[in-house]
Order: structure tokens, then sequence, then C-alpha cells
């Protein structure tokens, strides 16, 4: 009982009390900033060398749905790119992943853009299955984390469930592999409407690397209305609950 | 004599040319291969084949633990619908690269047992054989039944298929069906030419081992490239990787702690797993180490801040899980459920050619790090850990005991760095190959073995790009592990290895 009772004492208070401000490592790579005016020449180099096709070669605009965040763009061109620790990047709306160049350079969260019953039904309690297809467990592993001692979405009422009977949407993750296209659509019709489409991660998003690839099978998003998307390599658990807060309106 | 029978290199080391490997006839590759496989001491890294003009040309990386060498075989077969002879029979670790070979390249081996797929990727043989027509084993009896699982899962894992055949409450047998995670990623190294590309896609390998295979990765292109990485990169590179397998055993061993409902030791530990994650994104930006292990260089090199950082987490770190560790394998409801179930037995593991982690709960001193190093770990000490009844119990003590293991090699690691000439530059995306080369490239992941094979054409050009996970092993040992146990222990058996399935599936 002792050694329990120290193991207690020193866990301490692990839970972050402010999801929407927690201070994360400098170096973390999250909201892009890219500097307007940028020399057309050096914006189409940064455009060849984006491994991920996510930089736009005339604009210099940056597609967070396709950024792996390598970081490489803002290395070899600080002057036009550079990716600060903001988290919150999560969007309601594709277009909306994609930050212009200048200081109001990002869309942010739109609000009025998510579904009135999402709203409605789910701002209390949001229950989730989670599918993964062709993720490489780096955005489940985070996912995990998000309902943890730290992260503890809990709070509101969010956590993932065992069947997708129980849920009220779906949090899909990897670029959605040809083989487990067919257990997608299964695990979709058997959420109960009305129902709810996360895309989690770069890969879920646009396929990222794995884009173009014959294993890969799309169809699936391309034929649903998703109502968050939330980028990253994998999607920090700040950055997805804070995405769940802003389609909930918490 | 014997160099006409196979080529030898090091890991980490000189590729070895393609037209030095000698091509040897097929029943004398099968007598060579399996007078090796038959010694405890060396275990296939891999076995492949691939087209040449004649028809397929096989190659099989054979580890010999004892003398650090990797042996590689060879031999062709014309594009004739002949079959071979297959090895499974003689040394059954040799199932699973056999049964790769069938389904990638529709090669029939006479007499292997069972070729059942192993991942129905794009490019397979047979594009009739797909997963919905796939014939289950199955098994009569009145008092059998069969239970179905997955490919999703209950929890927030990755999608795989097992099927049990129950006699009861008890398993008879497991029958594991994976592919859904495949993406092609083999195939997507040798169609991009753009080093940077590659880098990141072997970082998406298994991103819960995005260190361990980008590594793997940065070490083949540098053996190909010809580059000695200057020793603070390679200190660097090692300090990476047993971060990792730290941050992941803490994690297992939390995993282990829910399946069993001790939630004080998943709390403790999640919590734990967190801290050392986030001294990795401190490092480079990400808790899982991508974008750390880069070819030529490095982005995010060691710096005396980061070292100090480190060494502040690991202390307090090793103390609390220490503490959390000795509460754990001492309460008698955790004993009762870890002891004894889900044993693998040292026979089973030689037979199913385990690796990592899965070898060395049953007494087999397979470590890479100790028997074929590579990076700084030449210069390093290394003492596998054992455990020797190959229980979930022994799965658990094992990463207890690694932890452990891991902070003494990080504490002598950044000693040894903070004495070195810092020399680490920026990565290098555009490193030339040497042409007609064959490279071999393994690192010991937190899971165990893992291993990249290159092969370069005559003008320098990747053609073939080979990886194996350490889960294609040891998903076999995992089937062979829950024969006669109950069905309810199947997920803290599941957990204790804690295998990949993108790994498995590419």
């Amino acid at each position: 009982m002792r050694k329990e009772l120290r193991i207690l004492s020193d866990h301490g208070l692990q839970y972050v009390p402010d999801l929407r401000n927690q201070p994360v490592s400098e170096r973390f790579r999250g909201r892009p900033v890219i500097t307007a005016g940028g020399a057309p020449s050096r914006i189409k180099a940064a455009a060849a060398l984006c491994p991920a096709g996510a930089i736009d070669k005339h604009s210099g605009s940056l597609d967070l749905g396709k950024c792996v965040f390598c970081n490489e763009c803002a290395l070899n061109f600080p002057e036009i790119f550079r990716f600060t620790n903001d988290y919150r990047i999560a969007a309601s709306k594709r277009e909306d992943l994609v930050v212009k160049p200048g200081n109001n350079g990002s869309p942010g969260f739109d609000g009025k853009a998510v579904r009135q019953e999402v709203r409605r039904l789910f701002k209390r309690s949001l229950k989730l299955r989670q599918v993964s297809a062709g993720g490489d467990n780096s955005c489940e592993m985070e996912l995990n984390a998000a309902g943890n001692v730290n992260f503890d979405m809990g709070r509101y009422g969010i956590e993932f469930v065992a069947s997708p009977r129980h849920a009220d949407g779906i949090v899909i993750t990897g670029p959605v592999s040809e083989n487990m296209a067919e257990a997608l659509e299964i695990t979709y019709k058997a959420t109960p409407s009305p129902k709810v489409i996360i895309l989690c991660g770069t890969d879920a998003i646009s396929g990222g690397l794995f884009a173009g690839s014959p294993a890969i099978k799309r169809d699936f998003i391309e034929k649903h209305h998703v109502d968050l998307f939330v980028p990253g390599n994998p999607a920090h658990p700040l950055t997805f609950i804070n995405g769940l807060m802003d389609m909930l309106g918490i | 004599m014997n160099g006409r029978r196979y080529f030898e290199i090091r890991n980490d080391s000189t590729p070895a040319e393609t037209g030095n490997i000698p091509v040897i006839d097929y029943p004398l590759f099968r007598e060579e291969v399996t007078a090796m496989l038959n010694r405890e001491d060396c275990h296939c890294l891999n076995y492949f084949c691939h087209p040449v003009e004649a028809g397929l040309r096989f190659i099989c990386c054979i580890a010999d633990d004892s003398s650090g060498l990797i042996r590689i075989f060879s031999h062709e077969k014309g594009d004739d619908d002949s079959a071979l002879q297959s090895l499974t029979p003689s040394c059954s670790a040799m199932h699973i690269f056999e049964r790769e070979i069938h389904e990638r390249h529709g090669v029939r081996f006479e007499g292997h047992p069972w070729l059942k797929p192993v991942r129905y990727p794009s490019y397979r043989a047979d594009k009739l054989s797909v997963m919905n027509n796939y014939q289950f084993y199955t098994m009569a009896g009145e008092a059998l039944h069969e239970v179905g699982v997955g490919p999703v899962h209950a929890g927030v894992i990755e999608p795989g298929h097992f099927r049990f055949t129950c006699n009861g409450e008890e398993v008879l047998h497991l029958e594991i069906q994976l592919g859904y995670q495949h993406r092609g990623v083999e195939s997507l190294f040798t169609e991009t030419g753009d080093g940077l590309r590659r880098v990141l896609l072997s970082e998406s390998i298994a991103g819960d081992t995005a260190v361990g295979h980008g590594l793997a990765h940065a070490q083949l292109v540098e053996s190909l490239a010809g580059f000695n990485p200057p020793g603070s990169l390679q200190v660097e590179r090692c300090i990476a990787l047993e971060l990792e397998r730290i941050a992941v055993h803490i994690g297992d061993t939390a995993a282990l702690c829910t399946d069993v409902a001790y939630q004080l030791g998943q709390v403790a530990c999640e919590a734990l797993r967190t801290m050392v994650i986030n001294t990795t994104q401190f490092w480079c930006g990400n808790r899982f180490g991508k974008g750390l292990i880069r070819p030529g260089g490095s982005n995010y090199p060691l710096t005396e801040e980061i070292t100090v950082e480190i060494l502040r987490v690991l202390e307090e770190v090793e103390r609390r899980f220490g503490n959390i560790v000795s509460c754990i394998y001492t309460l008698p409801s955790v004993l009762g459920r870890f002891e004894e179930t889900g044993t693998l037995t040292r026979q089973q593991a030689l037979a199913v050619g385990a690796v990592g982690m899965a070898a060395r709960t049953c007494g087999i001193p397979r470590d890479t790090r100790a028997t074929h190093p590579f990076q700084y770990y030449r210069q390093t000490v290394i003492n596998p850990v054992l455990q020797e009844r190959g229980d979930v119990m022994s799965r658990g003590m094992l990463r207890a005991m690694e932890v452990k293991e891991s902070v003494k090699i990080i504490r002598g690691l950044t000693g040894e760095w903070s004495k070195m000439k810092k020399e680490t530059e920026r990565p290098r995306y555009d490193l030339g190959f040497r042409p007609g080369s064959l490279a071999v490239s393994v690192v010991e992941g937190w899971r165990g073995e893992i291993c990249h094979v290159a092969v370069t054409d005559i003008n320098g050009r990747l053609v073939h790009y080979r990886i194996k996970d350490p889960s294609l092993h040891n998903w076999m040992a995992l089937a062979l592990a829950v024969r006669n146990q109950e069905i309810s222990d199947f997920p803290v058996c599941n957990k204790s290895f804690n295998l990949s399935y993108c790994g498995n599936d590419l």
C-alpha cells in the first residue's frame, strides 16, 4: 500500500487543465506561416522540393491536407515558410486546410460549416468508432493518447467505443487501403444515423505519400461528406481534441 | 571454396556487388541454406526474388550471429512453370518467405505445407486470390466452434482478422489473416527518384517504429553511397533508437495493465510514456521521432541543452518506472493473469524464426545490436536482456529490464557524445548509389530486427527495395502462443507481443 501511495504522489496531477492553451515545445510543427511576396523562383523551388506536393508553385500556398510536416520547406526557404507550434489546425472544410501567404493566411475553423444537428445532438456526448485503413499506427496511438490521463478528452463526453453500433460517427486514419475499403464501408453502414465522419492525419485526408498507389482505394472518402479534417503526421492529440471542440462548439 | 557458394558482407558496411554473388544450383542452395539454418546462431534475414532477363533471381540473406557476418546465397529459376522443392519442411522458419515469393511471383514450392497468402498485395500473381474468398483452416467436431474477430477491433488499433477455433473457452487453433494495411510501400521506394520522399516513406512503414525503420533506410542509403556517418551522428541515432524503445516499452506496460484491469499501472505508465515522447518532440518536433533520422546528417543535431533534458527526464522516468514495475510484477491479481499465460516455447521460437523480444523471452540471444552491430553500437557494450519462460510475464519483465538497460546505454552514449567532435551536417537526399550493388541494412528496433535490402542497376538506380519488419516472423509465434489458452487471454497475449500490422502488410 505504501508503494502504491508513493506512485500516486510521484504521479501527481497529469491532467492538462486547458486544452486550448497547452504549451508545446518550440519545435513542434503546427500551423505554418507563409510570408507574402516570396520570390517566384524560390516558391517554385520549394514546390519542387515538397515530397508531398503540398505547395502550390504559383501562389506559394501550403495545403495542410497534403503536408507531411517534414519541415524541409521551412529549413530550405526560411524567408518564406515557417512552422509555428500552434496545434489548432483542424478544419471543417477541406479548402480551409490551404494556408495562403500573408498574415491572415489561415482560414481558421469555420463553425458555420458544421451541420447543425452535429452540435445539437453531440455537443455533450460524442461516441466514436475508429477505423484504421492503412494507417501507420502513429495516428492510432495519438488517438489513444487523446483519451489518456494527460489529454483526457473524456471530460467532454468524447470517447472511443468498441462497436459502430454504439457510435455517433467514425474516425478514419490511413490513406484507405483497397484491402480495407469494404470493411470501412460496412463499419460506416453499421453506425446509426445521424453520424459524423472525421479524417485524422494527412494520410486519411489526401492519401499523403500513398496517394496514387495502386493499393489505395479512396471511393469512400470521395462519396461521403466529411465533418472534420484533422491534419498531422501523426495528428497531435491536442489537434484532434481541439478540432472536436471546435466542431461541437465547446 | 566457400567463397564460390555465397558472398559475405557485414551489416552497415560496404554493399555486395551483384556480380560477385555466386548463383548456384537450387539443390546446392537448398543444402547450404538448410545446413546453415539448422544452426541456432543463424537465421534468415530475408529471402526474396526479383525478375531478371532469364526469369527470377532469388536472394537469401542469412545472419550468422557468432561471426557477425551476413551470407548472401543466390539461385535462379527460368521463366517456366517448374516447381522448387520447398525449404520449409526442413527449416520451418522459411515458411513465410516462401509464401511471400509464391504470392508475389506465383512460384510453386513443392512440399510447402501451406502457401497461405501473406498480404494480398496489389502486385500479387494470382489476382483471383482475394480476402473474401479465402478458405480458413477448419476443424470438424461437435464441440468445436469458431470465433472471428476483426478486421475492425474493439480498441483503437490497426486492422487484422483473427479466426479462433475453440473447444469451449479453450483456443485450439488461431489463424491470423493480414493484408488489410497493404499500401504498396515497397514499390513506392523504387518508383520515385526523390531521396527525401523515400526517407519519409521509411518513417511511415510502421509509424510506431519511425526511428527504427528510418534508421534502417538511412543506413542502407549511406552504405550504397559509401558515406561514413561521423561518430557524433552515429551516437545521436543510437540515442534516438533507445528513446523509441523506452517509450514503446513503457506504453506496452501500460497496455498490459489495461488488459488485466490494473488501473494504477496503466495510468502511471501512460504518464511516463508521455514524458519520454515529449522529450523526443522537444528534440525534433515530433513525438514519434519523425523527421529525426536522415541520411548523411540531421536536421536536428543533438545539442547540450537536449542531452541535459533527455538525461533529466530519463532519471525521473527510470525511478518512477522502477517503482511501478515492482508493484505490477508482484501483485497477485496481475501475476495470476501473466504467469504461464501465452507461453511460447524455446523450440517453437526457433521453429518460427522468432526475432527480437519474442526470441529473447525464450532465452534466445538474438539482438542485432550485439551480434550485427551498426552505428555506434559497434563501440558500445550491449548485454542482451534475456528471459527464459516465454510467457506474458516474461515479455512484460523483459520490457521492464530493457528500459533500464536502454537508460544505461543512453547515459553512456551521451557521455561519449560530449567528448566528441560535433561533425553532424545537414542531411543529404541526393547521395549517388553504387551501381550493380546489393546492400543489406539491419537495425534492432524495439520489436526486433528490421531488415531493409536494396538492389541497384548498372546505372546506380534503385530497382528493388525489400522491407522486413520483425513482425513478419513473429505473428506465427503469437498464433502458437495462444494455443490451449483461454480465449479471454488473447488480448493480453496479443498486447504482450505488440506486433505490427502495417509492418507486415507494407
